[in-house]
């Protein structure tokens, strides 16, 4: 489902944030990407919601080689990426019912068909009873699963997280993990940024490890 | 994305062309009446923003159609400006006015008043100045005349009105006569108030295009501080797969909304001007037999200030807009 074939990115102020990576995730797969603040993690899931565009070799995503994507098709390629942000990223002056229904609202859907799916999204995730609630009315827990329920509600094959357990409290921490477990088990692919080292070694999915931009580790498959 | 197919991708074959320009028709509702709501919740920007556009519109279009009502009104004076004929000297006051009799028959002349040689005389000795000059001389040196009123209604071969000379046919008719000696028209004003009317359509011209020029900055200003205010809600939707177009269109509804409002502000200003104006033009033009009024409520003018208003709202949020996405792209 998703490949890097040697990929480096370097920010346009010089500094290389990452260097060489290459790795393999199949589809339907959950993956943890771990490491120090800076290594790179939010990079690598930047670079697979084309975000950002690798300075250097290929990531190809559902068979799609990005780097080959024109601008233009850039906006329909996201729409097949969910995403969410460490710093959640909600529309502060939304309902929550707004703020997850701007993917379908972006891509086009009905009227009715926008309710029927942000309720379903909501549902999921727990927050039904809450969707005339702005978000500043909501805990920090319960604004990340906004965000969640904001990036599977177009049903997307990928699902990227970003420190999703950023500043949640241990339990808080396991039920949003045990979250996207249920999103990989309707065939979702799913990768999360994350430095909770203990938290996702409970999880017992496969965990890449990037140091400096590098890709040190990779419990699923020995490194060449 | 091989596994999951995408539900829109899915269903998008079985929906009809009907159904999609439906489905389009409302999303461009939709903005459209959300921008305008967006509009009626900051009242006192809003005002202010339409009638800066309003005054701007209606400058030149008020100096545009106060030379229209100069023209107008010239047209009438063009038709009631009269032809002197003088005579040769030796034709005398009994063949003058035989003359006179004869020439205000003809269909194209109204009226024809002839001043004897005596009166020429009087006339010349209270308006020259040099009256013991005149009483010096011997004789009468000066021919009769003939005044001739041309008809007013239109003239054959005439040209458009406002033209001067247009009834040149008369006077080269009358200038023909074997006892005359000329004909001209008292029109020589008439050509520089003309020429007055054509600097200030000139310059009603490039008012118009130096105050649209500034409507198109106060809207693009305006769009780029609302974007401003709305950065994170781009960035986001942008993050999520909306296209330029798409970001682009509350926008563009917002600069048509206030170019359309600024339109129309600057038609009711019109509408003010032309009631403060009307009687005393409408009184002046009568007084020369036209029955011209001024325009400025006429629904035309006001279709083309909210049409112009319109574009140039459009226009200036384009630019805006198109200039932010081109500096934010990812
Ligand atoms: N937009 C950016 N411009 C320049 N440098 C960046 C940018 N984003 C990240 N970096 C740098 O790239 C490196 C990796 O960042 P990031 O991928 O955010 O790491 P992590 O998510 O693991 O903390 C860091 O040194 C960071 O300072
Ligand atoms: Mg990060």
């Amino acid at each position: 489902m998703i490949t890097f074939d040697d990929v480096s990115k370097s920010y346009p102020n010089g500094h290389q944030a990452l260097s060489h990576v290459s790795l393999h995730v199949d589809a339907g797969e959950m993956i943890f990407v771990t490491g120090h603040s800076g290594a790179g993690k939010s990079t690598l899931l930047r670079l697979v919601g084309l975000i950002e565009r690798s300075t250097q070799g290929q990531v190809i995503v559902g068979g799609q080689n990005l780097g080959k994507l024109s601008p233009r098709r850039v906006p329909y390629y996201r729409r097949r990426v969910g995403i969410t942000f460490q710093d959640h990223r909600l529309l502060t002056d939304r309902t929550v019912f707004d703020n997850v229904a701007l993917p379908l609202v972006i891509a086009g859907y009905s009227h009715r068909e926008t309710g029927r799916r942000v309720r379903a999204a909501l549902d999921h995730v727990g927050l039904l009873g809450k969707e005339r609630h702005l978000p500043e009315s909501l805990s920090g827990g319960e604004q990340q699963r906004v965000g969640i329920a904001r990036a599977v509600v177009n049903r997307p094959a990928v699902l990227l997280a970003d420190e999703p357990t950023g500043n949640l409290d241990p339990e808080l921490s396991r039920e949003v993990m045990r979250l996207f477990v249920r999103f990989q088990q309707v065939g979702v692919t799913v990768l999360i940024a994350s430095h909770h080292l203990d938290l996702i070694r409970q999880m017992g999915k496969r965990i890449l490890s990037l140091q400096s931009g590098r890709l040190a580790t990779d419990s699923g498959q020995p490194l060449p | 994305m091989t596994r999951r197919a995408r539900p829109a991708r899915a269903r998008a074959p079985a929906r009809g062309l009907l159904e999609h320009f439906s489905a389009w028709l409302t999303r461009h509702a939709q903005v459209a009446v959300s921008s305008l709501g967006q509009l009626t919740r900051t009242p006192g920007a809003t005002s202010m923003t339409t009638l800066l556009i309003g005054i701007a519109l209606a400058l030149p279009a008020s100096l545009h159609v106060s030379v229209e009502s100069v023209r107008a009104v010239m047209a009438a004076w063009d038709r009631s400006t009269q032809v002197s004929v003088f005579l040769k000297t030796e034709v005398d006051d009994r063949k003058a006015a035989a003359l006179g009799e004869a020439v205000s028959r003809w269909p194209e002349v109204d009226a024809v008043h002839v001043l004897t040689r005596a009166e020429a005389l009087a006339e010349y000795r209270t308006f020259s100045g040099m009256g013991e000059l005149v009483d010096s001389l011997d004789a009468n040196p000066l021919p009769a005349v003939l005044l001739v009123q041309p008809h007013p209604g239109p003239t054959p071969g005439s040209g458009s009105p406002g033209t001067p000379g247009a009834p040149g046919a008369l006077v080269d008719r009358l200038a023909a006569l074997p006892e005359a000696d000329g004909a001209q028209f008292d029109l020589e004003w008439v050509r520089r108030l003309q020429a007055i009317a054509g600097l200030g359509e000139r310059t009603a011209t490039v008012l118009a295009g130096a105050l649209g020029l500034a409507v198109l900055l106060v809207i693009a200003n305006t769009t780029r501080m609302t974007i401003q205010g709305r950065r994170d809600e781009i960035e986001i939707s942008k993050l999520f797969g909306a296209t330029d177009a798409f970001v682009r269109r509350p926008f563009l509804y917002t600069g048509l909304w206030y170019g359309v409002l600024g339109g129309i502000a600057a038609w009711l200003c019109l509408g003010a001007v032309g009631l403060a104006l009307g009687g005393p033009v409408a009184r002046l033009a009568a007084l020369y037999g036209s029955d011209f009024r001024l325009q400025g409520m006429g629904a035309g003018v006001g279709a083309a200030l909210v049409l112009g208003g319109g574009l140039l709202g459009l226009l200036g949020a384009w630019l805006a807009v198109s200039r932010y996405l081109r500096a934010v792209k990812p």
